[in-house]
């Protein structure tokens, strides 16, 4: 009795998708908040974006919050560098301009220190989004 | 630039809303929903903190 061969189709595995985009938006991203989604013609989003992560950085310093710099010492101030960097070319023009050397002299100083942090993770957030519409995940 | 305690947290309420709005939530509508519901969350836990520093204290 002859045997019929019966050939199972593989499914097809999809690549992710690796367009320039999908590179190029996250880092624009990064380096001027809101951009990503700009480039992507998000204007809505982006500006919103754009706006809440700038005013808050703006607002932090104005409280003069302190900038973390690179550091290796406490584990608070290490993260407080990985948060402060997430501000992308609002940390770099910062430290250009030598600006964020806070002293905590008063409750709202502190404050300040959080704003800025918080705008860098902010941006670490819309980061990821502004990737997620590239590859398609979201729209 | 001095604010005060509520205000900071007022105004970092309303920025961390929005960009929890947008990113978290797909379409308009819902990402309105979420970023108001997120903007509540923050003010209502603000008040509640604030009134148990005050129980605490009295």
């Amino acid at each position: 009795m002859p045997e019929t061969i019966t050939r199972k189709e593989t499914p097809v595995t999809s690549k992710p998708a690796t367009s320039n985009m999908s590179v190029f938006a996250p880092a624009i991203g990064w380096l001027i908040p809101g951009a990503g989604h700009l480039i992507q013609k998000r204007w809505i989003r982006g500006l919103l974006l754009m706006g809440s992560v700038v005013i808050m950085f703006v607002l932090g310093l104005l409280m003069q919050g302190r900038v973390y710099r690179p550091n290796g010492g406490d584990i608070l101030d290490i993260l407080g560098f990985v948060g402060d960097i997430g501000a992308g070319g609002l940390y770099i023009v910062t430290r250009a301009l030598d600006a964020g050397h806070g002293i905590v002299a008063h409750a709202t100083a502190d404050y300040g220190t959080k704003y800025i942090i918080v705008a860098g993770l902010l941006n670490f957030i819309s980061v990821a989004d502004a990737y997620h519409i590239a590859i398609g995940k979201k729209s | 630039m001095i604010l005060t305690h509520f205000n900071a947290a007022l105004l970092f309420s309303i920025f961390a809303s929005t960009v929890f709005g947008i990113t978290q939530r797909e379409g308009a509508r819902d990402q309105f929903r979420y970023g108001l519901y997120c903007f509540a969350m923050f003010m209502g836990g603000l008040l509640v903190a604030g009134w148990v520093m005050w129980a605490l204290r009295h």
